[in-house]
């Protein structure tokens, strides 16, 4: 990746609505070159979506957040993808990671309630024939989402003038 | 009863012939305003990265409170000696070769005192740094400018420098990437005035502060110690403030022949003692592991920087290109007002602080340094007030 390109890409990380204009006058190249690096980007699946950090409880909004930590049974041949695969279609599932240690995956889970949430996963789960075993941990409050921190804090002040 | 003191009386004579910093008296305008975009800062916008604070709260919970060497910190000296010798192919011996300052303003002075004495003149290039020439005088030297050209892009020029060359010159201070121009020196550039040096058997004290904050990634800073034969005639000054952004760990460091850090380290010894260790311990992780970090931070002062000289130039202000540092450098001759005018001006009517180039030197005349270390939003907003101020001229 050249140097022009990391450029593009840390604009849209910094801010996913930069247009091609602005973007063109922070990396001195034309909006042309901008536009056709990032179909290029967006073709070849470096950049995959454009997302908003939305600070739900901020919002109002009434979800519940909770962390699912699987323990699986493999059977021989066959590896955790058929698994992941049906965990990843529900709705209420946000993310799948494979992790190291005691936890062969983590989910993470949402819901209206808390009841719904654990509904869900001892329905829907726990009964899977692979899952040997599940916890739920309810995320309290979400301190940093995605690189952004979700709280005010407070803002460092420097002199207006310096050497 | 006894006699009245006139304290006045008492300060040395040189005092009175050195100036005030011509930023200071825009400090104290600027304090006044409210709603002040600020393009006069010479600091990092960004906080000192996490791991860099992280390991010196870690070193305070560990009791690491104590002086350090005189030189500094063995390992800091160690890190650095592994550091210049991979990124420019110039080897420094740690134990000797290494001085370890609070900032390099420190080092500045230190490097000065060390080997000017009475009478001595040093050549200041200039538009430059305002604590050159003051600590050229309070160090009983003679300083002696050579003014730089916009047409030269700012550049030190080897004929310049031979006609300012007199049998009393001990050295020449110069300053690339340069504050306040953003002007860099290239390696044929730089070669070119090395030749000069050698010639006229002078030193070089050679400020790269800025060597991180170099935009033409392919080529590069040239360090001007890395030259041939230059090593033993260079006092080589750097620090960690702009690259790291760590200014107020006030921590940076000299590198030269052991003959001339020892002479530097006396002054050192006997005046600062040793840097703080929580610095010099912030300083060994920046080294280690800070390079994603900066890299980072020097991509957006680059994006920054095309911003604010694309939107200088559209306003009218014809801008310089500035290749290095985190300083635009626009000329203001064609509003016809001074360079002092046009900042009080604008500071006054529209609530932007820029810095006129005059403070840094007759040679910053008709110019202005405004400083993108600042937000997009705050760069954003400053063109915006200060196109309006140029079309109500």
């Amino acid at each position: 990746m050249d140097d022009r390109t990391r450029h593009i890409l840390e604009c849209l990380e910094e801010d996913a609505r930069m247009g091609h204009e602005k973007i063109a006058a922070l990396t001195g190249l034309t909006a042309d070159e901008v536009s056709k690096r990032v179909k290029e980007l967006e073709d070849s699946g470096v950049i995959r979506k454009y997302k908003t950090v939305i600070d739900w409880d901020l919002a109002g909004d009434e979800n519940v957040y909770a962390i699912i930590e699987l323990k699986v049974s493999l059977e021989r041949t066959i590896g955790y993808q058929p698994l992941v695969e049906r965990l990843y279609k529900f709705p209420e599932v946000r993310s799948v990671r494979l992790l190291s240690g005691q936890y062969d995956l983590s989910l993470t889970v949402s819901g209206k309630t808390m009841k719904e949430v654990a509904f869900f996963v001892a329905e829907k789960i726990s009964t899977l024939e692979q899952v040997q075993h599940t916890t739920t941990h309810f995320v309290l409050k979400t301190y940093k989402e995605d690189g952004i921190i979700l709280y005010e804090q407070d803002h460092v002040t420097r002199l207006p003038v310096t050497p | 009863m006894r006699k009245a003191c006139t304290p006045s009386k008492f300060v040395a004579d040189v005092m009175n012939k050195v100036p005030p910093s011509g930023i200071r008296r825009y400090f104290d305008l600027a304090s006044g305003i409210d709603d002040v975009i600020s393009l006069g800062v010479g600091e990092p916008d960004y906080i000192t990265p996490w791991h860099i604070r992280e390991a010196c709260i870690h070193s305070l919970e560990c009791g690491e409170t104590s002086y350090t060497s005189n030189y500094g910190l063995l390992e800091l000296r160690e890190s650095l000696a592994d550091h210049f010798s991979a990124k420019y192919g110039v080897s420094y011996n740690p134990d000797s070769e290494i001085l370890v300052t609070s900032g390099v303003s420190e080092a500045l002075d230190v490097a000065i005192r060390a080997i000017t004495d009475p009478g001595d003149e040093i050549i200041v290039v200039q538009p430059s740094y305002v604590a050159y020439v003051p600590s050229v005088m309070f160090a009983g030297g003679v300083p002696v400018i050579i003014s730089t050209k916009l047409e030269n892009n700012f550049k030190l020029t080897a004929e310049e420098l031979k006609a300012a060359i007199t049998p009393k010159t001990k050295a020449v201070i110069i300053n690339y990437p340069n504050n306040p121009t953003g002007a860099t020196m290239g390696r044929e550039d730089l070669e070119a005035i090395a030749d000069v040096v050698c010639e006229h058997d002078i030193m070089v004290i050679s400020d790269e502060v800025y060597d991180c904050l170099t935009y033409d990634y392919n080529n590069g800073h040239t360090c001007f110690a890395s030259l041939e034969g230059m090593r033993e005639r260079t006092i080589l000054l750097n620090g960690f403030s702009k690259a790291y952004a760590m200014t107020g760990f006030r921590l940076a460091y000299a590198m030269a022949s052991p003959d001339i850090i020892s002479a530097m380290m006396l002054i050192h010894q006997y005046s600062m003692l040793c840097a703080p260790i929580t610095a010099q311990i912030g300083a060994i992780e920046a080294l280690r592991n800070g390079t994603d970090e900066m890299m980072r931070m020097v991509r957006s002062y680059d994006r920054r920087r095309h911003l604010i000289v694309n939107g200088l130039n559209k306003i009218g202000l014809e801008c310089f290109e500035p290749k290095g540092a985190f300083y635009a450098f626009p000329s203001i001759e064609s509003t016809g007002l001074t360079s002092e005018e046009f900042a009080e001006r604008l500071m006054n009517e529209q609530h932007v602080v820029t810095i006129p180039g005059n403070v840094f030197g007759d040679a910053g005349t008709g110019f202005l340094r405004c400083s993108y270390a600042t937000s997009l939003e705050e760069i954003e907003k400053a063109l915006e007030r200060i196109g309006a101020f140029v079309d109500g001229l």
